[in-house]
């Protein structure tokens, strides 16, 4: 039945390469941590990606009790918190996850990095991946906001007051981001929430797909 | 071309190495004489057991940590010392140097970071020679182990510096609860010393909150009395020197103080 599916599927839009391409390369023994366990330092970048996932979906989630109001904002956490079925479970697997994920990617790229991995022909994935760890930290950093409590509040003041020390265009990055030259409010906390929901995921998402092309392209680098 | 051990992959498209034009390409897969073998479905189930393995762990994290909560966002509160999330106290450890604060607040906020991301982002063209060993390229080993080095100290100061019982304390969420001020209980409460340590809504000052303490009306008219002594230290001190019939309605007052 699967196989006919498949088959009717295939016949129409030629899947197979594309699947056997994503199937069946092969994965070399230096990074195979069943062979040496060392190898256990080739996983960092898969876990980082398992993370992803885990905080997209959770994400997901959370979004369906959320207000980004700085009425409700508060109040909407806390009752997802204390009173939503599994709420503490969903909610504490995003906010772990937003720390594991910035371990996860910081030990990826050390590995990357002590590998030399980053050398031609792979010049354009490194980077693409330097970008994608600016992107986790952006999100991190207005993630934090959201929940809109005291610490959310003035870690933001503090981190806008930097982003405004930019010369030149400081004033600028701080208006787009707080809204307002001056008060950091309802203003802020809707386009942190739009910034951490919407623009960074798709960016995220965008890099993600042509930082695994090209691995997919280039192959693993080799051993030492 | 020759690829993998003679199987023709359709669709395979790694970047063919031209040995002589490109040295840094690394050598095609089955010129290492290894145990090489299929991502699906033989090598995702190892990763999927080591995935098992951390989603564990990240779990029992989940469980035994829930996440943190503080008291909703109070702009006028200008006592509130910042604190962001524990991967960015380094840098915000780094503002609080000399020379990267006050007038030079940009070196610290932009210039430091700013270097750093981008000598990271442009690694592969600051280094380029093929040696890929870290022992055979000193100058990037060196300055990327500097760099760990200065995030590691720099959370360790950060850390060490902060004052985490008033953050934790700061950050409470306060009960907050109407209180009926033409009670007897909180007349006598507003004229007594009560009021100057524990507020005028009972919310707590110098001395802690009132409300929801979960105490008898006995207990509360001895503390009142006598005051509380922790380890021969007097945190409160004997404060009653009204009649035993006030006390009685005081006691009951604060007792049925319930949080919401």
């Amino acid at each position: 039945m699967l196989n006919k599916l498949y088959d009717w599927v295939d016949e129409r839009l030629d899947i197979t390469p594309i699947w056997r391409d994503i199937a069946d390369h092969e994965v070399p023994e230096h990074v195979n941590p069943a062979h040496h366990f060392s190898a256990f330092v080739y996983c960092f970048g898969g876990l980082t990606f398992f993370i992803t996932v885990i905080q997209i979906l959770s994400g997901m989630f959370l979004t369906m009790y959320y207000v980004p109001d700085i009425e409700n904002a508060w109040q909407s956490v806390y009752y997802l918190q204390n009173e939503v079925a599994f709420g503490e479970i969903v909610r504490g697997m995003h906010h772990w996850g937003a720390s594991l994920v910035v371990v996860m990617i910081f030990l990826h790229t050390l590995r990357v990095f002590f590998t030399g991995s980053y050398k031609k022909p792979r010049e354009l994935n490194w980077v693409v991946g330097v970008l994608l760890f600016g992107v986790i930290l952006g999100l991190s950093f207005t993630g934090y906001l959201l929940p809109w409590d005291m610490k959310a509040l003035f870690a933001t003041k503090v981190g806008i007051e930097i982003a405004a020390s930019v010369p030149v265009i400081g004033e600028t990055i701080k208006i787009l981001l707080a809204g307002d030259s001056t008060i950091l409010g309802a203003q802020t906390l809707t386009r942190f929430f739009a910034i951490h929901v919407f623009f960074l995921p798709a960016a995220l998402l965008g890099l993600l797909a042509a930082h695994f092309i090209m691995i997919r392209r280039q192959g693993i680098s080799g051993p030492l | 071309m020759h690829r993998g051990k003679g199987m023709k992959f359709v669709g395979d498209s790694r970047v063919p190495s031209m040995e002589f034009r490109k040295p840094n390409v690394p050598k095609d897969y089955s010129e290492y004489p290894g145990k090489t073998e299929a991502f699906w479905p033989n090598f995702l189930l190892k990763e999927w057991m080591i995935g098992a393995v951390f989603l564990i762990g990240y779990l029992l994290l989940t469980v035994a940590h829930p996440s943190p909560l503080e008291g909703q966002a109070d702009p006028t509160d200008t006592a509130y010392i910042p604190l962001p999330d524990w991967y960015f106290l380094f840098l915000y450890q780094l503002l609080k140097y000399e020379f990267a604060s006050g007038p030079f607040n940009v070196v610290g906020a932009i210039i430091m970071p700013g270097l750093a991301f981008g000598a990271l982002m442009l690694a592969p063209f600051l280094d380029r020679g093929p040696e890929r060993r870290p022992s055979k390229r000193p100058l990037p080993t060196g300055f990327m182990l500097l760099a760990i080095a200065s995030i590691i100290f720099l959370t360790w100061e950060s850390v060490a510096n902060h004052d985490w019982e008033a953050a934790e304390a700061q950050g409470e969420i306060t009960e907050e609860v109407e209180i009926d001020t033409t009670d007897p209980g909180y007349e006598i409460y507003s004229g007594a010393a009560c009021i100057s340590c524990h507020g005028d809504n009972l919310e707590g000052a110098v001395g802690p909150s009132l409300i929801g303490t979960g105490l008898s009306p006995e207990e509360i008219a001895d503390i009142a009395v006598n005051g509380i002594e922790v380890d021969g230290e007097q945190t409160m001190p004997p404060s009653w020197d009204g009649s035993d019939e006030d006390l009685q309605v005081l006691a009951e007052f604060i007792s049925g103080l319930e949080a919401e």
